[in-house]
């Protein structure tokens, strides 16, 4: 009897990331950790220290002698175009000249024989600047009539009417900040001259494609003389997504400039102040709703600081819109995007793209609710749950809506109601005993949409050979950066072809091998390029077949491909397979491609399928606020989430655990605080303040839906993880806020503003003590 | 004199005839040593990506601590031994149980964070064979990961305590070796220097009370947990620096009838068991100083000399009454601790003074308190501190002693809020009095740690906790039980 035996490192199995090994003895190589070639320079970038002003003399003559420098360069020094802009709304210059429009623009770069002579150099600068008015936040930026970086976007459906029409009304308005990304690896370019036009830049970036282009469209030379390539990076998660071509285009300007192997590696504190990072938003909300907690209508306008260009703005506040329903019906509803110019730096992706703030804004609305009505919030949320069938703002149906159990399992696994009661009854006695602490509780839903909404995004390409040794080699589009991206195709080949995963090589990302290739962003990175891989895996087999079959009278259902390859009652290793394929000339080498179905969206009207599908989630989160400092842990914190059938449960739940955690800073610790002349004083980490250790939950409880099968044919019906869950930090800022509430007998919402700092919570409390 | 830099990296027997004051470590091992497996993700010493072992001499016996490479200057790995990530394996030449533990957890995702965490975790494993949850948490204060959540590493932690092996670690093993070849590094005055740049690492306090007479200029460098960051962020010139780090003749502690005197090389982490014997109500301020990496380094003299308002030591030891020894050529003079702090930036130390030593009074029938507030619970720079010291007698208070940090220019005594305090009834309405009275103190100032309104709130509140604590109410949060 013939048994097939599953293949080392199949799909749906909890195998350990391919560079794991590597990770923890120090022998993954990021890009500043490649060998560097003899003669490799330095470069370093000069900054402007003013937020919006005109260049009116520069006079770069000392830092042109100081020791070891060998290039200063400036805008002039561009041969193409003075633009890095990945809209191609032409607003992003690599140098800004005259005009500088934030505390951190790159103004010059000079390239020396050490980093270290390069950033003193960068001091001897003499800039003088004519100082222009300035505004920093999207509301100053709406009185000054800055502007908008880019077109906004408005969503509605429904009749409007029905806001004044329900019974009762509420109205708010919620600021919540943004988010330096804190990749541990900062932003990093090592560019190697080649002959003629041709250059090559190894780099850490999402979008190899777009530094491929941006390179290009600098130097003024065709795509096809530029290689851009990314083995790993240090961490993302969106910051690297548009941020890294400033830093490749320079680097490629002087390496083939200097013909010199060139690296750039800002400073921490630089890559702070010139990269962008989350919108931060300020949202004006109306809501009509009915004495049941059910939502009539909700209207909304959602300003966003933008920064000084556009760069990812348009798409970033489009998601907020998108999310703004989070995971209810809005009978009627009427959004307003307002991306707003500033003077600072371009804010850009972050996990999540705009769509966290707009959940945090229907989480918003439920509490207000709830508060005023008296009830607790769970009840509210569950009242105005989408049923399938029901149309989000942007005319999508909903049609794979499985909150309802996701709730009904969380809430008896995390204890909800028992907890929430006990909570209630510590309270009530902390506020009779004069105790210092109070608890809060909250259980939180999030559905998240995929696909990217620029719509040709959603396509990916694979390049699997098959060498005639028998050993592999897989390519694809994607960029890994922690996610486990590599080892998920990895496995997705690995049981198409039924071979082992230790035969297949995991190599760098390169625009060589794979072309227009998406960013990896929006949680898309398995669903495209696993699918792109299965597609060469399904050309290659089918070839391999054939020529299995070759001459015999075998019945095709009798072949099978893998480690032993069997044709009929023929049985071989697949390297002796594979030897002979070559020998008859198959072709070993397969270009997969994929492209998202179903999907469209007209922007201008609003309306269409902008995603594939929804991934969905929860958590219960358990807080106690020290009330003399505003302090606060995280008690515990069980979340149940849904990542469809699972390419690789212990991958997909760290990203689970580490969405929540980064989300969970979001909310509490991380502020950004740029001072009255625009400079961000919270520039690093001594300053800016992600979650240690010590600060996830006490008792962290993660689970995976593992019964949740995705009802759309994603790559073996696995569903998104990247980013989804990055909102069920929010369950926390939500628990805080009911620990404050006691302070007034949970009467009104106290409607704490993100991020929910021990200073915001404790003055929250003061306010209405 | 000599002019030769020695120490051990991994391995190998390092020596150096031209260095600079501001090389640092990790620059050292990256680009000289080509040993890449030491990140930088930030160069101040907060993300621990850099993390190495120094192993040192302290009385003879060798002890390795967790550092952060990016902010340690080289010519202070004198007489050290570094050991990185690189020299880490298990002791039939695999992976460490550390580095198993962290596989197979998935306790890496990007893996830049790695190496720091896993040498963090190496120390912990060395040094508390069987850690719980707080020790753990502790011991990864200085260490960020952004991918994770920690959950994982946590988890690692406990697995490689499971796994056990110290008896065949390649430190344990090899300890014999390297602590003779640590000893036969001559302790003499050694200056080195590339071109202009000096550093000078006296042979004991007298040389350094002598060094400095030759250099009133000086940079004294300590743990360099701030020295550090003059170099890799504000690009300042320190030559020429004095490494007074590895001085053993500022490293004792010496308990007397009644006082506590401890040298001012005497590192954080040094000095904790000395906290949780003689003053174990600051125990947990104390953990709340930098992470690890940094108590590792850190001096509690540097933090004194050095004259900063946020510093963690100055409250508390001003409330306890400490003073302090400053030395040069001409001899030494104590002084209160109170009385050093003069202005923002401007103490009272002459040129070619040193802090040597810092003399506490032990606590006896005082009731003490520490506490700190700041936006991360653990490695964060105070938003506001205070540390208390009430005597009383009876049901009276006859002696307060309040100071503050993070509330003015200088670390702070509330002399306001002390006048509510002394004289009067110990009880709760006395403290609200106080609480009251502390407005009266400081006009702190608005920044991106605080806003003056939240620091004069938590100024009142220090006094409300204090009577809480000293009435058995609960009034605190606890991280681990």
């Amino acid at each position: 009897m013939k048994q097939d035996v599953i293949a080392k490192g199949a799909a749906h199995t909890s195998i350990i990331h391919d560079s794991a090994v590597k990770h923890v003895t120090g022998t993954a190589d990021y890009t500043d950790d490649l060998m560097e070639p003899v003669g490799t320079l330095h470069g370093y970038l000069g900054l402007s220290p003013v937020a919006h002003g005109r260049i009116t003399a520069m006079d770069l003559d000392a830092v042109k002698k100081a020791p070891g420098v060998h290039a200063v360069l400036t805008a002039e020094d561009i041969p193409g175009h003075n633009d890095i802009s990945p809209t191609g709304l032409h607003d992003e210059p690599v140098f800004a000249f005259p005009e500088v429009q934030f505390v951190g623009q790159p103004i010059f770069a000079v390239i020396a024989e050490t980093r270290d002579q390069a950033r003193r150099a960068c001091q001897l600068a003499k800039v003088e600047y004519e100082e222009l008015p300035f505004a920093l936040d999207a509301i100053a930026a709406r009185d000054a009539g800055m502007g908008y970086v880019t077109k906004p976007l408005k969503l509605a459906r429904g009749d409007m009417a029905e806001l004044d029409r329900a019974p009762r009304q509420l109205s708010g308005r919620l600021t919540v900040g943004g988010q330096e990304h804190f990749y541990l690896e900062s932003q990093i370019a090592f560019a190697f001259p080649g002959e003629d036009d041709e250059v090559i830049v190894n780099t850490s970036t999402q979008h190899p494609t777009e530094v491929q282009h941006m390179v290009a469209h600098v130097l003024d030379v065709p795509s096809n003389a530029v290689v851009v390539q990314v083995r790993r990076m240090g961490g993302g998660f969106g910051g690297k997504e548009s941020q890294m071509n400033g830093f490749c285009a320079i680097a490629a300007l002087a390496a083939k400039k200097l013909k010199r192997a060139v690296k750039i590696r800002p400073d921490r504190d630089d890559d702070f102040q010139i990269t962008g990072k989350r919108h931060d938003f300020v949202i004006d909300y109306a809501v009509g709703y009915d004495e049941t907690g059910r939502i009539h209508a909700v209207d909304a306008d959602f300003y966003a600081r933008c920064g000084f260009s556009s760069d990812l703005s348009g798409p970033v506040t489009d998601r907020a819109l998108f999310h703004a329903d989070n995971a209810y019906y809005y009978p009627a509803v009427e959004l307003r995007s307002h991306p707003m110019k500033t003077n600072t730096c371009s804010n850009t992706a972050f996990r999540g793209f705009g769509g966290p703030q707009g959940v945090v804004m229907a989480e918003r609305i439920v509490e207000d609710i709830a508060y005023q009505l008296g009830r607790d919030p769970l009840e509210i949320r569950k009242r105005n749950l989408y049923e399938n069938g029901q149309l989000t703002p942007y005319h999508q149906e909903v049609e794979d809506q499985i909150l309802p159990r996701i709730f009904e399992e969380l809430e008896a696994s995390a204890d909800y109601h028992a907890r929430r009661q006990a909570v209630l009854d510590f309270n009530a006695r902390a506020a009779r005993e004069g105790g210092a602490i109070r608890k809060g509780i909250a259980l939180t839903p999030v559905k998240f949409g995929i696909s990217f909404t620029a719509t040709w995004y959603n396509q990916a390409g694979a390049l699997i050979h098959i060498y005639s040794d028998g050993s592999i080699h897989l390519n694809h589009g994607g960029t890994e950066m922690g996610q486990g991206l590599n080892t998920k195709v990895a496995q997705v080949v690995a049981e198409a072809l039924g071979i082992d995963i230790d035969r297949i090589k995991i190599t760098k990302t390169t625009t060589e091998k794979v072309p227009n290739t998406s960013a990896t962003a929006a949680s898309s990175g398995s669903d495209l390029n696993g699918m792109a891989a299965l597609n060469a895996c399904e050309q290659l087999l089918a070839r391999l077949k054939a020529f299995a079959a070759e001459g015999k009278d075998v019945d095709p259902d009798l072949i099978s491909i893998g480690e032993t390859v069997r044709i009929g009652d023929e049985e071989m290793p697949f390297a002796d397979f594979i030897r002979t394929a070559y020998l008859a000339r198959v072709q070993l080498s397969a270009a997969g491609f994929y492209k998202t179905p179903k999907i469209h969206w007209d922007r201008d009207t609003g309306r269409g399928r902008p995603f594939y599908y929804f991934a969905y989630g929860a958590a219960c989160s358990e807080v106690s606020v020290d009330t003399l400092t505003g302090e606060y842990v995280i008690e515990r914190a069980d979340v149940l989430h849904d990542v469809g059938r699972s390419l690789n449960p212990a991958l997909d739940k760290g990203q689970v655990e580490g969405a929540f955690v980064q989300g969970t800073g979001w909310l509490t610790s991380e502020e950004l605080w740029w001072d009255a002349k625009g400079r961000l004083r919270t520039h690093a980490p001594s300053t800016y303040k992600i979650p240690l250790a010590s600060d996830r939950p006490k008792v962290f409880n993660v689970q995976l839906a593992d019964w949740s099968v995705n009802r759309e044919n994603t790559i073996k019906r696995s569903k998104a993880v990247g980013e989804p869950p990055f909102m069920l930090g929010i369950s926390v800022f939500q628990a805080l806020n009911m620990a404050v509430a006691s302070f007034n007998g949970y009467r009104e919402n106290p409607r704490i503003d993100a991020p929910a700092t021990p200073e915001r919570v404790l003055m929250a409390i003061e306010a209405i003590r | 004199m000599g002019h030769e830099l020695r120490f051990l990296l991994n391995d190998t027997e390092i020596r150096l005839t031209e260095a600079g004051s501001r090389d640092t470590l990790l620059d050292f091992l990256r680009l000289n040593r080509r040993l890449t497996g030491t990140k930088e993700g930030c160069a101040e010493g907060d993300c621990g990506a850099c993390t190495v072992l120094v192993g040192r001499l302290h009385h003879g016996a060798l002890h390795y601590e967790p550092i952060n490479a990016c902010i340690r200057f080289l010519a202070s790995c004198h007489g050290c031994h570094i050991v990185t990530v690189e020299h880490l394996r298990g002791a039939n030449g695999g992976l460490h149980p550390v580095q198993a533990a962290m596989v197979e957890h998935h306790g890496s995702q990007c893996g830049f964070c790695t190496p720091g965490f896993v040498m963090a975790l190496y120390g912990l494993w060395m040094q508390n064979p069987r850690p719980d949850m707080l020790a753990i948490e502790t011991a990864l204060q200085g260490n960020l990961c952004r991918c994770t959540g920690y959950e994982p590493i946590v988890k690692a932690a406990f697995a490689a305590s499971e796994a056990g092996g110290q008896h065949m670690d390649a430190l344990t093993v090899e300890r014999d070796r390297v602590t003779a070849a640590l000893a036969a590094i001559p302790r003499e005055r050694v200056e080195v220097a590339r071109g202009e740049d000096r550093a000078i690492l006296p042979a004991d306090a007298a040389d350094l009370a002598q060094v400095l007479a030759e250099n009133p200029k000086a940079t004294i460098v300590a743990g360099a947990t701030d020295v550090g960051l003059w170099v890799t962020k504000f690009l300042r010139d320190i030559s020429p620096a004095v490494f007074i780090g590895d001085l053993q003749d500022l490293k004792k502690i010496e308990i007397t009838p009644g006082h506590i005197t401890i040298g001012a090389g005497v590192t954080y982490s040094e000095f904790e068991p000395f906290v949780l014997a003689h003053f174990p109500e600051a125990l947990d301020y104390w953990r709340r100083i930098g992470g690890w990496q940094v108590r590792n380094a850190g001096t509690i003299g540097g933090n004194v000399a050095n004259g900063s308002p946020i510093g963690e030591t100055p409250p508390l030891l001003i409330a306890l009454g400490a003073t302090m020894r400053l030395r040069s050529v001409e001899g030494s003079r104590e002084l209160p601790v109170e009385d050093y702090f003069i202005d923002y930036g401007k103490q009272d130390r002459r040129p070619g003074e040193f802090v040597e030593a810092i003399t506490v009074p032990l606590k006896g029938e005082a009731r003490i308190a520490a506490y700190k507030v700041s936006k991360r619970h653990h490695a964060d720079i105070t938003a506001s501190a205070a540390a208390f010291r009430v005597e009383t007698d009876g049901a009276i208070i006859i002696d307060a002693r309040v100071a503050f940090g993070g509330m003015a220019a200088t670390p702070k005594r509330a002399a306001a809020a002390e006048a509510a305090l002394n004289g009067q009834p110990f009880t709760a309405e006395t403290f609200e009095a106080a609480a009251k009275a502390v407005a009266n103190d400081f006009q702190p100032l608005s920044d991106w740690r605080a806003s003056k309104e939240y620091r004069q709130q938590l100024a009142a509140n220090f006094f409300r906790r204090f009577w809480l604590e000293q009435s058995g109410a609960e009034h605190r949060l606890r991280r681990a039980e």
